[in-house]
Order: structure tokens, then C-alpha cells, then sequence
């Protein structure tokens, strides 16, 4: 697998953690989990509308939405993540799937090979066991954007 | 030499008050200037391996449960020599005090400690409350990282039998008391694995037969220190039913939930006899041909594995 497959933005992510050393990556992942914006005003109220990923060692909640284009092409979808600060692992992910992934189209987001993150050399550093989370995380997204394109069409 | 104990109300009814240290004592003790000859080190060892970096006890080192701990490819944890090198790259020498605490009511400090004392380390101690309790109490946070003058450490071979059981010794273990810790629902085996992740699970589900189902975290206070003397007799002594004298062995999932348990047991009922099964359910929920019991009741041990 190689990032050319990725979207500009996620590909980007994967170039700048494999650029790096083992420790670095980890701080990198630290500073995505800074930078993991607070939920809208909107979803804070509403905690129903947003689905527990519970193959997460922490708490991980997560919803999307549509967003349809002026131009009346394909619509992109926001993705909304809730991590306590607690667990900067889990967020320092949700953070970089944000970054890689928001406002791009259903057939973008799907064509994400569902190991990606196993792209970002973590794997030793963080343990496989807590990758699944993750791989969890991105498969959740993968289905809910699956599932609402489909009400699209 | 070590340092002092601690001497309070609530640990001295403890059977080894020496195995904790509160987070009133440990700041005292910083504030001394005790972490400046290495006679005292101060572990943090959380689930999260980043959440040390986000700020942690002044002075702290960190020590990650899985990637300091266990061996990357044999399913052990590391050994005599490994143990050495992580210990000394910490600061800490073998005469050293070292007090260990973590998030999740110390359930991953807990597990630390225990490999400590498979090494022998002598005088090794939890926070009680863990970071949870430090950082409620409005107590000093630091995200600098100390560099430690390296400690002396020998290469001391790990001793597992006293306090680590395998899966043969459960098996000749079964009519002795064994606690699961696991929540009800993977005790009664209604859940055999993490949804939608069937193959990270067990094949089976339930528990080892006659195991007695106390969840780790009631051993805890909200506060996430360890509930008192007489709250946990009332728990192991009345609710499982462990009489003085009991040899023990406590599981989980993979170990390190019943080191929180093995940790009270042990050190604050004075149970002399505890062992951590560590291969725990993700071993015995895929052996073949163990004796398994799903549901609430507790079952009996089967003839035929005598």
C-alpha cells in the first residue's frame, strides 16, 4: 500500500509521521491530539446524535454530516469527534483522521484502504493492541459515510 | 536504604501499609527535595502511552505497561537484562524507593508494580488515588521531562513463581479460590469479544469454573484510591468468600486489571499466597479442552482435570 491511493490531505499526514523518528511521531501525534477541534455548539448539546466507538480504550464518540455544494456536485461530509483530554492517544487519531479526512466526498473517504493507519509507523510505539482503535474509528466513519451516501443517491 | 513509611489512619489497618504512599506524603516528600539523590524515583504508567506527556508529577519518569514491559515478540515480560537497562535508563537502582502511580484508579501502575516484583525490587510502592487523585487535588503538574542520572541495576533473573500463575497452574490450582475481575457481562460470557472485532476476542466466553466474579474497580474509591480494610474484607472475605490462609489466583483479560486486585489481596488483606494468571481470558477463552462455566453461577470444578 502506498499513499498515492490516499486523499492530497491524508497522504500528506502519512508523508510527515514516515518522515520521522519513532519518538517524534509520537509527539506528532501528540500535537494532533492538541489540535483536535472542540465539537460545535450544536453537537455539545445533543450527545445522542453522537455514536460511541467502543472498540476504543477511552471514550470516543463520533457522528458526521452531510454538506452539499453550491456547484451541486457530490456533497462532503464534516466529521465531529468527542475524546476526553484524558486520552490523547485516542484524540491525537481522531485528530489526524479530522484533519485527513473532513469535508471531502463519500467516494474520497471510501477509497481509504481500511489499514491506513497502519501507514503512520505507530505501530511499535503505540502497541497493535492500541491501533485497533484506530482502525476502529476509521471503519465507523467509512460505514456512517457508506450509509448516508446510499440516502443520497 | 529506603524510604520512611507512611504512617496514617487508613493504611496502618492495612496488612503492608509500607506498599502505599498517599498523594499528601508525596508531595511532602518533593517538596524536600526528596528526588535529588535517587533514592526515591517516581514512576507514572498509564493506559494511554501519551498521556504522561501531557503532564504529569514533577520529577516523574514514565514507564509504558506494554512497550517497557512486555517483550515485543514472545507473549512475556521482559527479561533480567531488559529489566536492568529500563530501570537503570529511569534512575532507579536497586536499593531505590520508587513509588508508582497511573490513571484508571492505578489499574496500569498496578500492573507496573507487579513486574517490578517479579524482578524482586524490593521496596516499590503505589500512589494511592493515582494521577486521578493528584490532579483533583489541584497538585503540581510539570510536561518537562527529567533526565535521570543513570541508576545501578544488576541483572536479576525474574522469579515468577510466587506471584504469577500459568495456565497449568490454574489447572492444578481449580478447587483453591480464583477471583475473575472482569465485568459481569464477560464473566457470564455474554460478551465473548469486543463488538465488531470477532477476531480479537476469545472463542470462548465464561470463566474459569468456582471463580468468584468481583469487577477490579470495586475495590476502588470514586476517588480511585483502594477502599478500606473493613471494605474489602467485606468484599473478598464476604462476597467471594476467601478465608485466611487461602492460596489465590486472580485473572482478567490479560493480566493487568487483576494486578490492581492481586496489588489489595496481597498487600492490604495480607493474603500470603496471590498469583496474576496473566494469560488470564484471551488465554483460557482459546485453549483447547479447559474446563469453561458460562453464566451467573460460579459452577463446580469437573472430575475429570484431577
Amino acid at each position: 500500500m502506498s499513499t498515492n491511493t490516499l486523499p492530497a490531505a491524508l497522504a500528506e499526514i502519512v508523508d510527515d509521521f514516515q518522515a520521522l523518528s519513532e519518538p517524534e511521531r509520537l509527539q506528532l501525534l501528540l500535537e494532533f491530539s492538541r489540535g483536535l477541534p472542540e465539537l460545535p455548539e450544536r453537537l455539545l448539546d445533543h450527545p445522542e446524535l453522537l455514536e460511541q466507538v467502543v472498540e476504543c480504550q477511552s471514550p470516543l464518540f463520533l457522528t458526521i454530516e452531510t454538506e452539499r455544494k453550491d456547484d451541486g456536485g457530490a456533497p462532503g461530509y464534516r466529521l465531529f469527534f468527542k475524546a476526553p483530554p484524558e486520552a490523547p492517544t485516542t484524540r491525537g487519531f481522531a485528530g489526524v483522521l479530522h484533519e485527513g479526512l473532513d469535508g471531502l466526498t463519500a467516494a474520497e473517504i471510501l477509497s481509504v484502504p481500511d489499514d491506513m493507519p497502519e501507514l503512520l509507523g505507530l505501530t511499535r510505539a503505540i502497541t497493535p493492541l492500541r491501533m485497533r482503535g484506530m482502525t476502529a474509528m476509521l471503519g465507523r466513519i467509512k460505514r456512517k459515510v457508506a450509509a448516508a451516501d446510499r440516502l443520497q443517491s | 536504604m529506603s524510604y520512611p513509611v507512611e504512617q496514617n489512619e487508613k493504611f496502618a489497618k492495612y496488612a503492608h501499609p509500607e506498599r502505599l504512599v498517599s498523594t499528601e506524603w508525596l508531595a511532602a516528600a518533593l517538596e524536600g527535595g526528596a528526588l535529588s539523590d535517587g533514592k526515591l524515583v517516581i514512576v507514572e504508567s498509564d493506559e494511554d502511552v501519551l498521556l504522561y506527556e501531557t503532564g504529569h508529577i514533577p520529577g516523574a519518569v514514565k514507564i509504558d505497561w506494554h512497550t517497557d514491559l512486555n517483550d515485543e515478540v514472545t507473549r512475556d515480560y521482559v527479561d533480567g537484562a531488559g529489566f536492568a537497562a529500563l530501570a537503570a535508563a529511569k534512575g532507579i537502582s536497586r536499593d531505590t524507593t520508587v513509588v508508582i502511580y497511573g490513571d484508571k484508579s492505578n489499574w496500569w501502575a498496578a500492573y507496573a508494580l507487579w513486574v517490578f516484583t517479579l524482578f524482586g525490587h524490593k521496596d516499590v510502592r503505589l500512589l494511592d488515588g493515582g494521577r486521578d487523585k493528584w490532579i483533583a487535588e489541584g497538585r503540581a503538574l510539570t510536561t518537562e521531562v527529567p533526565q535521570p542520572a543513570p541508576g545501578e541495576y544488576p541483572v536479576v533473573e525474574r522469579n515468577d513463581a510466587p506471584i504469577r500463575a500459568f495456565k497449568e497452574d490454574v489447572l492444578a490450582h481449580l478447587g483453591k479460590p480464583l477471583i475473575d475481575v472482569r465485568s459481569p457481562e464477560e464473566y457470564t460470557g455474554q460478551r465473548t469479544h469486543m463488538p465488531a472485532y470477532p477476531e480479537e476476542g476469545a472463542l470462548r466466553g465464561g470463566h474459569i469454573p468456582t471463580a468468584a466474579s468481583i469487577p477490579w474497580a470495586r475495590a476502588a474509591a470514586e476517588d480511585g484510591s483502594y477502599r478500606s480494610r473493613e471494605e474489602l474484607e467485606a468484599l473478598y472475605l464476604g462476597e467471594a468468600g476467601l478465608q485466611e490462609g487461602d492460596e489465590v489466583v486472580a485473572y482478567c483479560r490479560i493480566g493487568e486489571r487483576s494486578s490492581h486486585t492481586w496489588f489489595a489481596l496481597k498487600y492490604l488483606l495480607g493474603f500470603q499466597n496471590v498469583r496474576n494468571y496473566d494469560g488470564s481470558w484471551t488465554e483460557w477463552g482459546n485453549a483447547v479442552r479447559v474446563p469453561i462455566v458460562k453464566g451467573a453461577e460460579r459452577g463446580s470444578v469437573p472430575a475429570l482435570v484431577h
